[in-house]
């Protein structure tokens, strides 16, 4: 009844490839675009601002970026909190020396440096596989910390080894610094993670997304049809480092304001990220966001629940959402590989024939 | 033997060009094992080409020594005319050699025409920038490799699972979905590793229909090793016969079947 | 003789030691990796999860006290009683064999022939499952373990090398007495593989599922011996970890170095996870040495054994003992 693709007939091969090609998805996709751009800022608070939507919108970006290389392409990484670290520190870097330049620039720019760092530390995908390239790239998450920690000029010999970002703005309206108004924070976000899904959805429905999960899937037949390993797995690297990049540059520059690299990027942030991918759902840009508002939510929702309902201590309730966390993931992995993301299309299948049962 | 140059007509009157690729005393041996020793043979354009051969004879070998899986330690790969330097398998792939798998080797977790569409990667050739923006030459090569890959489609009749997951067909289907992603590269020679291997009698037909069809439609070059020696015997133009790595037997389907080492590999006499 | 290079000998010797250790946790990684593909990230949790159970029994602890208090609004801290060592050693391995099988039937019964890369994620969320077990059960404060092992400087070779070289080495008891544990550890479980009827059927099942299965092993058994193996090698680990600094979450990450490790002898070498612990041990300890405290700031073990293990991938992807991957299609 309300999910109907009966009708819907596509005349042009065009129409057939776009993002949305069932008519109710595309309305429901424009609802939801209208709402974040035009309601949800008019009625943002901190509270909200800080616990819940900027940690989503940036976490969403940082897993948009980790699934194009383990959803799409099968590389599996533990070194996104690393590659996060070096968003944020070329932001500071950028937003230092270049004061005049706008941040926007800074964090794109930013982002296309830990591209950069990414297919360095992917070279070595084209040797080793599967967890040998996991544990891999725990090196380049340990010595981008370790780097960021010791060498005084990427924090520019700050007494306290921390950087925090200085005040810039956005046609006049500051967005870093200790001055910013929430609605204008949570709109430069929102402009960031529109573009990432919407780049990473034309990426990953054309031939790059093919030949990626052409790797992913089989990497021997898809060298022996025509594609190149090497490219196609740096391409990955490169474009998921991208976004982890711009992830971390918002994530220290627009929501924290003030960095300690091994808190912030530790190896805890890279399963944080591999969890949301997991739960999500490997290869679904949906499965991105869905996984990022459900590890967002879940701590907050039980943090309210048990601390603020129950009064429980809040390591009881940390040491609960550890266990919880970790059997989700197990219980994903066994029972739906693919994530939220296949339960949402289950529904959908379900919801087209309702109300009949097959 | 043929003439090198000149093309030659077959019994059912199709003609067949000059060579398309020729091998020349190939050698390749995995550690001490020699898999295949010394040996020569051509396919030419337009023909259906065969290799036969017992099982661990050192056709699959060959396959891939013509598909660049492996590189021989002896000889000469000739294609079109030019010697080919030691080459990876994707560049082999992109000089318009397709081929497919004795093993099934599809995406799994990609749907039947994104299967298919990755047989056109050497048409395809917009940059990164252009598919992240969907504009320009990405969105028209999209446009226009769609058109040939729903050509294939239709030819080998699976239209009906186009968006299908490949993981969920059948084992028949899934043979018909790899033949459409080799077809769909427009291959100069196109490579068959048991085409028909698992295969029941019906299927085995519709298989063989399927491939006479893709020579006569679209001229294709083929290719194929097998060893159920009745369906190769209909359907190629020249055999060449392998076995222990040698080559025994080189020429048309009856000079082959006269053949006494032929009649020996298969019919079992003890080798010393 | 040069004071740097007498330095540089007894970094070099507590360098092995320290390889040793890193070895003792590479061997439970190996123990599970050779009988069933599976990579176990959460093996370095195990051992910490190990300790704080032991330290937890010893002491007499009730498990879940702060759940149960938060729950209940109760005071329960302890027992009262205190549980000899070898006791609670005996007591804690019966809590990593049920927990070898439960692994074995809530999780990885139902992955059986999924892929090693989905097999090593949902380790990873054993892990973290298991670390927040651990704190839920036993508190996540740092705690202290005794159980009787001897510790502090070894005075004969203090000593000894006094007279030698008028400057005399630092040599921990406790890694003398890990590095002969680990010896008999290795040597055991080498009799039990090689001579047992059980370490027959678990070599079977490593070299072949099917092959093993149609012969009448049953893979679950084999599966949860494995784990409670792997468990027994966390314990001491654990034990020997926790003697040295104390019962925290830092253990599982000093655990991870066991993956570099790993890397460096092939995952399916026995003889392989002990040098290339003791490569690993000595490499970092000699490059913080000569290089990363003089010339880089320091701290460089946080990192040398991962790009070590990386570079080495890149040149020789099978490790130091594995066997070569012939690829075919």
């Amino acid at each position: 009844m309300f999910y109907r693709e009966a009708g819907d007939f596509k005349t042009s091969y065009a129409e057939d490839n776009q993002t949305f090609p069932i008519k109710f998805d595309r309305y429901r996709y424009y609802a939801v675009l209208a709402v974040a751009f035009l309601v949800i800022p008019f009625i943002v608070n901190d509270y909200w601002l800080n616990a819940v939507l900027l940690p989503f919108l940036i976490y969403a970006i940082a897993a948009i970026g980790l699934n194009i290389l383990t959803g799409y392409c099968g590389q599996v990484s533990l070194g996104t909190g690393g590659f996060m670290a070096v968003g944020a520190y070329a932001c500071y870097k950028l937003m230092t020396a270049f004061p005049d330049i706008s941040i926007l620039i800074h964090v794109v720019l930013a982002g296309g440096i830990t591209a950069a760092v990414g297919v360095l530390f992917g070279l070595p995908s084209l040797r080793i596989k599967g967890f040998y390239l996991a544990v891999a790239t725990l090196a380049a998450q340990f010595f981008l910390v370790w780097l960021f920690n010791r060498v005084p000029w990427f924090y520019n010999y700050s007494a306290s080894g921390q950087i925090s970002a200085p005040e810039r703005t956005v046609f006049g309206v500051p967005v870093t610094g200790a001055e910013t108004s929430a609605w204008a924070v949570y709109l430069v976000c929102l402009v960031f993670l529109t573009a990432s899904a919407l780049i990473a959805r034309n990426l990953t429905r054309g031939m790059a997304g093919r030949k990626w999960m052409a790797i992913r899937d089989m990497d021997i037949a898809a060298e022996i049809i025509g594609v190149d390993p090497l490219r196609a797995k740096l391409s990955a690297f490169a474009v998921s480092s991208f976004f982890i990049g711009v992830s971390g540059a918002l994530f220290f520059a627009v929501y924290l304001g003030a960095v300690e690299v091994g808190e912030a990027f530790g190896i805890n942030k890279s399963f944080l990220v591999l969890f949301m991918v997991i739960i999500g759902g490997l290869g679904s840009i949906f499965g991105s966001f869905a996984g990022a508002a459900f590890l967002v939510l879940l701590p907050v929702l039980l943090k309210n629940l048990l601390v603020g309902s129950l009064g429980w201590p809040t390591d009881v309730a940390a040491h609960l959402e550890l266990i919880i966390v970790g059997a989700l993931i197990v219980v994903f992995l066994v029972a739906e590989p693919h994530g939220l993301a296949q339960l949402w299309r289950v529904a959908k299948e379900k919801l087209r024939l309702w109300p009949f049962p097959h | 033997m043929l003439d090198a140059s000149e093309g030659y007509t077959t019994e059912d009157g199709r003609k067949i060009g000059g060579v398309v690729m020729e091998m020349k005393n190939i050698t390749l041996r995995f550690g001490g094992v020699v898999a295949i020793q010394d040996i020569s043979f051509d396919i030419r354009e337009g023909e259906i080409r065969a290799i036969i051969g017992p099982n661990g004879a050192g056709k699959s070998s060959m396959l891939n020594v013509i598909s660049g899986f492996y590189n021989p330690q002896e000889g000469e790969v000739f294609y079109k005319g030019e010697k080919r330097p030691p080459m990876k398998p994707y560049q082999v792939a992109r000089q318009g050699i397709a081929r497919t798998f004795q093993n099934i080797a599809l995406f799994e977790g990609m749907s039947v025409l994104d299967n298919v569409m990755t047989g056109r990667i050497r048409q395809m050739k917009a940059g990164l920038l252009a598919q992240a923006l969907w504009k320009g030459r990405a969105e028209r090569e999209e446009v226009e490799n769609r058109e040939v890959v729903e050509k294939v489609i239709d030819f080998l009749e699976i239209q009906h699972i186009r968006k299908t997951p490949v993981g969920r067909l059948p084992y028949g289907l899934k043979k018909r979905v790899e033949l459409a992603r080799a077809l769909a590269a427009e291959p100069s020679i196109l490579l068959l590793d048991e085409p028909m291997a698992g295969m029941n009698v019906e299927e085995k037909e519709d298989m063989s229909r399927f491939i006479l069809d893709v020579n006569d439609e679209f001229g294709t070059t083929i290719a194929l090793i097998e060893h159920d020696m009745g369906v190769v015997m209909d359907l190629s133009d020249r055999v060449v016969v392998m076995d222990y790595g040698k080559k025994i037997g080189d020429g048309t389907p009856d000079e082959v079947r006269g053949n006494q080492d032929v009649i020996d590999a298969y019919l079992g006499v003890a080798h010393d | 003789m040069p004071d740097q290079l007498i330095f540089a000998m007894e970094v070099f010797l507590n360098g092995l030691m320290a390889g040793v250790l890193y070895a003792l946790v590479a061997l439970g990684f190996v123990l599970i990796f050779k009988a069933s593909g599976i990579f176990n990230y959460a093996q370095g949790v195990m051992a910490l999860f190990a300790a704080l159970t032991l330290v937890g029994v010893m002491e007499g602890q009730v498990p879940f006290s702060h759940l149960v208090n938060a729950v209940l609004g109760t005071e329960i801290h302890h027992f009262g009683w205190h549980v000899p060592a070898l006791l609670a050693i005996a007591l804690t391995m019966l809590v990593m064999i049920a927990l070898a099988w439960a692994v074995n039937h809530f999780v990885f019964r139902h992955l059986v022939n999924q892929e090693p890369i989905i097999l090593f994620m949902a380790t990873i969320g054993l892990a973290y499952f298991l670390e927040g077990l651990g704190d839920i059960m036993w508190g996540a404060d740092i705690k202290k373990l005794d159980v009787g092992l001897p510790q502090g400087i070894n005075t004969i070779i203090d000593e000894y090398t006094y007279n030698l070289f008028d400057y005399g080495f630092f040599i921990d008891n406790l890694d003398i007495v890990a590095t002969l544990i680990a010896a008999v550890l290795v040597a055991g479980l080498i009799v039990f593989a090689q001579y047992t009827k059980q370490g027959r059927a678990m070599r079977a099942v490593a070299d072949d599922h099917q092959a093993a299965l149609s012969v009448g092993i049953s893979l679950n058994w084999i599966w949860v011996m494995v784990w409670s193996l792997a468990g027994f090698v966390a314990l001491v680990a654990g034990i020997v970890w926790g003697t040295k600094s104390g019962v925290q979450f830092s253990l599982s990450l000093i655990a991870l170095k066991a993956l570099p490790v790993l890397m460096l002898g092939g995952f399916t070498s026995i003889p392989g996870a002990i040098v290339g612990g003791l490569i690993i041990g000595v490499g970092e300890k000699l490059f913080e040495f000569l290089i990363g405290a003089p010339y880089l700031g320091g701290a460089t073990e946080n990192w040398f054994a991962y790009m070590l293990a990386l570079l080495f991938l890149v040149f020789r992807p099978q490790g130091l003992f594995g066997e070569k991957i012939i690829e075919r299609v």
